[in-house]
């Protein structure tokens, strides 16, 4: 065992640093999303941003532990880590206690702890210590296999507690997958596949009247990818055997939207497929459940260059965004702060996401290398879908901004992620 | 390896254009879009308006006429509407059919799902009562307080207006009003609107979500306090109003009473009237039709925009004319054998006596005697254009065929042709004096509302001038002469000597004449009776009159359509109300009686007797 000497000089206080400015902004606005004329105490633990301070300061103890942990520890315990971490979402989904439709909490003694959060990183660990093992290949079925295993175990788990969002997250290691060697196409697939269910439900179910003629939308999308790949192929028309992959992937798309589309019009009731519209946010119904995105907008929009002045937010102050301590507090810097601050707060973000890739790129351990794609991943899924929501880029999808949101199980878990990272970063001379 | 060693590139530039996009997103919505400010502003500011009081209307002793009674709208906060609402009991107790009910939920529902709006307009007290005591049980519903004008003496409809709620075309217009304001319609609220309305206060205050109030914008620097209105007092003596509004039932026509020595108009009735308590509230509209498609007109001002030709009154205008350019003398002497003849042409007058000298000829109404007078008039000038001329402009300086500036809305100009409208209709220069002799006796082209009567007799009363009438004799105390500039003598220019002459024969047509049934016992009054030719049935009864004949205190016209002649229901109405207003009493409850039941709508025909 080193020195704490040592360790201090290896940590990379970049890192650390950007990890305390987006916490500190974050209890910031947290005071201003609660703020009340009548607690005015920061430590008033009755208000939320009195617990969040008692949540930075846990989370705090909980880095500084995590330091001193020797970085062994988590590759040893990777598996063991998982394990106990699934067994709490299955558990959970029969003695939680329910919040807002979804069963995802232990409630102990006046603290509500959500395993789903912490599964995460127990998920990551595990992705790391599977995928750098001896003798791995990604290109082989088996790993893929296993690999997905470990990160849809979990996330079924999770979509069994009817907490969507915080399952949509493990797509996000997706990215970790490619960094280690799965094909890019996959990757595009992945992300054209979305895009077109998106855009199917965008159009899905209007009509266009064309000539005379009623062109349903699923058939107006087939139309554009039709048009889409005549061009492919009168660009590449010189190029042999490029007709049959194109043909595939018209059928496929073709499947894909028939399908979505036969879905909505055909096996869901109206009122399930709104529910699903509103939900992805493609249905602007401003009193009903689009309302939170309109307010969301209406909060950020007012907010102007400079904003409006800390705790001077009058959607925040009045609550007419919902949510906005949790998911909705980038609102509140968008109100309060302005264009400014939200440029600041992407910015950090930006920087934190890029410094981890940054980070990884000097471990020599593939475990940590690996372990840090999906920290970065894992951020960076949570960073584009929050924020995205609440400008009206990304489906209304639950799930915290990481360091921001109000929450001790989602700080607490975000912390233990990158801190492990952190650890593993200071330590990487250590591993030969 | 190398070749995944750049997919960390890959990633990074997806990290990077994701937070781009995010940028230039909050930079449109953020810093070039400004619907968003607008939207924040809705949510939070709610305008609190107080409605000021609007000014009260009192009559000349003091009597209230016009007064402010709370009505409630009801208003219905949709959000608050529980799963469980007892429909039913809720229209019951409205008063409303379940259809009516969704279809204003629905309304309301529409405009803000959270944000209150009106439900039902504009309850009386009295419903309120009723309503207050179970509005508990609906939760999302409350009342608000409006005002509503209520008009205790239900009398003087047309001179007080209505107040409604402003037009869309007047809210365009006048950047004062806002939707659902209250605004005088006609008459006197119309007139003395903004005096009347004062000025609406505004309180901004911020609302939550959930449209709690959270406190005032910006402390307060927004907000203003309401001001009353100021309050009328009128120079309308509402018991004489009354009382001539009785005296005129079942009847049409109009009666204008002034003061000559001010202008105070102390009378203004058109018969048929309404009780303007009718165009208040709820019912405001549906009465509103019922009353505008009455044929008896109701909501016609008589007073003020009806024209009739002046008849045999008007020969005592034509006799000053007369003394006034020298062409008669109080001793001229004219016959007159059942009329007047000249020529081929032939105008019929009553069996009486003849010669006739002035006095006499007043007090008898010869119809030959005025067609002398006003032939020499326009004879005594080389052209008939131009003694015409002269003799108009005598005419108008009695304020006959010009707008009396009253302060009352839509008053009509009447009408005395110009010369050029008989060079037209006949031909420059071929029309004479006896062409339009029918002016001598007042018929012909002659249209005069009864208030410009009632100057043209304000002015023999004073002796050769009048002075611009008005209804307003203070607005919160003060005079109405300091605001209203209007408001001057305007001279006859006729001497006050001829004006003896006639007035003396006045005088002895009600002591002894054709107007006895106006006569007083202890009060000189001097009148003059009418008659107008009724091209669509009955001629109209008419009547000027004033009194005391030495210092007049009313001067008064009377018109009674289809009332054959002035003594028979005209001038024993104008004796009436003399009496009423100098002495308060009635000496001749026989001919009261007989006005009173007088019906000359609903009884057309009723035989003729000699005046
Ligand atoms: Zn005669």
């Amino acid at each position: 065992m080193r020195g704490n000497r040592s360790l201090i000089d290896n940590i990379d206080w970049i890192l650390v640093g950007l990890y305390l400015i987006l916490v500190f902004a974050g209890w910031l606005n947290i005071y201003a999303a609660v703020y009340n004329e009548e607690f005015q105490s920061i430590f008033d633990t009755t208000q939320r941003y009195g617990k969040q301070l008692l949540w930075i300061g846990t989370s705090v103890v909980l880095a500084v532990i995590i330091l001193l942990i020797d970085e062994r520890f988590f590759s040893t315990f990777g598996y063991f880590i998982y394990g106990i971490v699934l067994i709490l979402l299955v558990v959970v989904i029969f003695i939680g206690a329910e919040t807002k439709g979804a069963t995802s909490w232990f409630s102990i003694g006046g603290f509500k702890v959500q395993p789903s959060e912490f599964s995460k990183f127990a998920t990551n660990l595990a992705l790391a210590k599977y995928l750098s093992s001896m003798n791995i290949q990604l290109e082989k079925f088996k790993t893929k296999l296993i690999a997905s295993i470990i990160i849809f175990l979990p996330a079924v788990l999770i979509l069994l507690q009817n907490d969507t969002g915080s399952a949509l997250v493990y797509a996000a290691f997706i990215l970790v997958l490619y960094r280690e060697g799965l094909s890019g196409n996959i990757l595009l697939v992945g992300i054209v596949a979305a895009a077109l269910f998106i855009i199917t439900l965008f159009f899905q179910s209007i009509n266009y009247d064309l000539w005379g003629y009623t062109i349903e939308g699923a058939e107006l999308i087939l139309i554009g990818i039709f048009a889409l790949l005549n061009i492919v192929f009168y660009i590449n028309r010189k190029k042999k055997g490029i007709l049959l992959p194109l043909i595939g992937v018209f059928i496929a798309s073709g499947v894909l939207v028939k399908s979505v589309d036969y879905v909505f019009t055909s096996v869901l009731e109206p009122h399930q497929s709104k529910r699903i519209n509103v939900l992805l946010g493609l249905e602007s119904d401003p009193k009903g459940a689009g309302y939170n995105v309109n307010q969301s907008l209406i909060a950020i929009g007012s907010g102007g260059f400079f904003g409006k002045g800390y705790l001077e937010g009058t959607q925040t102050k009045f609550d007419f965004v919902p949510e906005q301590s949790t998911d909705f507090i980038f609102c509140t810097i968008g109100e309060e702060w302005g264009f400014v601050g939200s440029f600041f707060v992407v910015a950090m973000f930006l920087g934190l996401l890029l410094r981890i890739l940054f980070l990884c790129a000097r471990q020599r351990s593939s475990f940590a290398r690996i372990y840090g794609y999906g920290v970065a991943a894992i951020l960076f899924f949570h960073f584009t879908i929050n924020i995205g929501m609440t400008i009206g880029l990304a489906p209304v999808i639950g799930i915290p901004l990481p360091f921001f949101s109000y929450g001790g199980s989602s700080l607490w878990a975000f912390t233990i992620l990158l801190f492990v990272f952190v650890k593993m970063d200071a330590d990487r001379l250590e591993i030969l | 390896m190398k070749q995944l060693e750049g997919r960390r590139y890959v990633i990074a530039a997806i990290f990077t254009l994701v937070a781009f996009i995010f940028l230039v997103r909050l930079f449109f919505v953020q810093v070039l879009d400004d619907q968003y400010k607008l939207d924040a502003d809705n949510n939070v500011l709610r305008h609190i308006v107080k409605y000021p009081a609007r000014g009260l209307i009192y009559d000349r002793n003091g009597e209230l006429l016009v007064y402010n009674e709370a009505a409630y709208d009801l208003m219905v906060t949709p959000r608050q509407m529980k799963e469980e609402f007892d429909t039913l009991a809720f229209c019951e107790l409205m008063e409303i059919s379940k259809e009516e009910f969704i279809e204003k939920v629905n309304k309301a529902k529409a405009y803000s799902y959270y944000k209150s709006s009106i439900f039902i307009k504009e309850i009386s007290a009295r419903s309120y009562a009723r309503i207050q005591e179970q509005l508990f049980k609906f939760p999302a519903f409350y009342v608000q307080t409006r005002t509503l004008r209520s008009y205790p003496q239900k009398t003087a409809a047309h001179i007080l207006g209505y107040v409604g709620e402003a037009s869309p075309k007047v809210i365009e217009q006048n950047p004062y009003y806002r939707s659902g304001d209250h605004i005088g319609i006609s008459g006197l609220e119309m007139e003395y609107e903004e005096v009347l309305r004062g000025k609406r206060g505004v309180k901004i205050v911020m609302v939550d979500v959930f449209n709690r109030e959270k406190g005032k914008f910006r402390n307060g620097i927004y907000d203003s306090t309401a001001v009353s209105g100021k309050n009328l007092q009128l120079s309308l003596d509402a018991e004489l109003q009354a009382y001539g509004e009785r005296l005129m039932q079942n009847k049409k026509g109009s009666i204008v009473a002034i003061d000559p020595r001010t202008g105070e108009v102390l009378a203004l009735i058109s018969m048929p009237t309404y009780d303007p308590n009718l165009l208040v509230g709820r019912m405001r509209s549906a009465n509103y039709g019922i009353l505008s498609k009455d044929t008896l007109n109701p909501l016609f001002n008589r007073a003020l925009m009806a024209k009739y030709p002046p008849g045999s009154t008007f020969k005592s205008i034509n006799a000053l004319i007369g003394l006034e350019e020298g062409v008669l003398t109080p001793n001229t002497l004219y016959s007159c054998y059942n009329g007047y003849r000249a020529g081929n042409f032939f105008m019929g007058c009553h069996s009486h006596r003849s010669p006739v000298n002035l006095e006499f000829s007043i007090q008898t109404s010869c119809n030959a005697y005025y067609s002398n007078v006003f032939r020499s008039i326009i004879d005594k000038y080389p052209t008939a254009e131009e003694g015409y001329k002269v003799w108009r402009e005598y005419v108008t300086n009695f304020g006959l065929g010009q707008k009396s500036n009253i302060d009352l809305p839509n008053e009509l100009e009447g009408f005395v042709p110009k010369a050029e409208y008989y060079d037209r209709y006949y031909r420059k220069g071929s029309w004479g004096s006896l062409t339009i002799v029918s002016l001598a006796i007042g018929q012909g082209e002659l249209g005069f509302t009864p208030m410009q009567m009632a100057n043209m007799t304000a002015t023999i009363a004073n002796r050769g001038y009048y002075i611009t009438p008005h209804i307003v004799k203070s607005i919160d105390g003060q005079a109405i002469e300091s605001f209203d500039s209007s408001i001057v003598r305007h001279e006859s220019g006729i001497s006050s000597d001829n004006f003896n002459e006639v007035v003396e024969a006045m005088n002895k047509v009600v002591q002894q004449g054709t107007g006895t049934q106006a006569k007083i016992e202890g009060i000189e009054v001097c009148g003059k009776t009418g008659t107008v030719e009724n091209p669509h049935g009955d001629d109209h009864s008419t009547f000027i009159a004033f009194a005391p004949k030495d210092d007049p205190q009313i001067a008064l016209s009377v018109y009674v359509e289809n009332g054959y002649w002035g003594s028979r229901w005209a001038a024993p109405i104008a004796g009436l109300l003399i009496e009423k207003y100098l002495r308060d009493t009635i000496s001749r409850p026989h001919i009261e009686k007989r006005m009173l039941e007088g019906d000359l709508i609903h009884i057309q025909k009723e035989g003729n007797e000699g005046e």
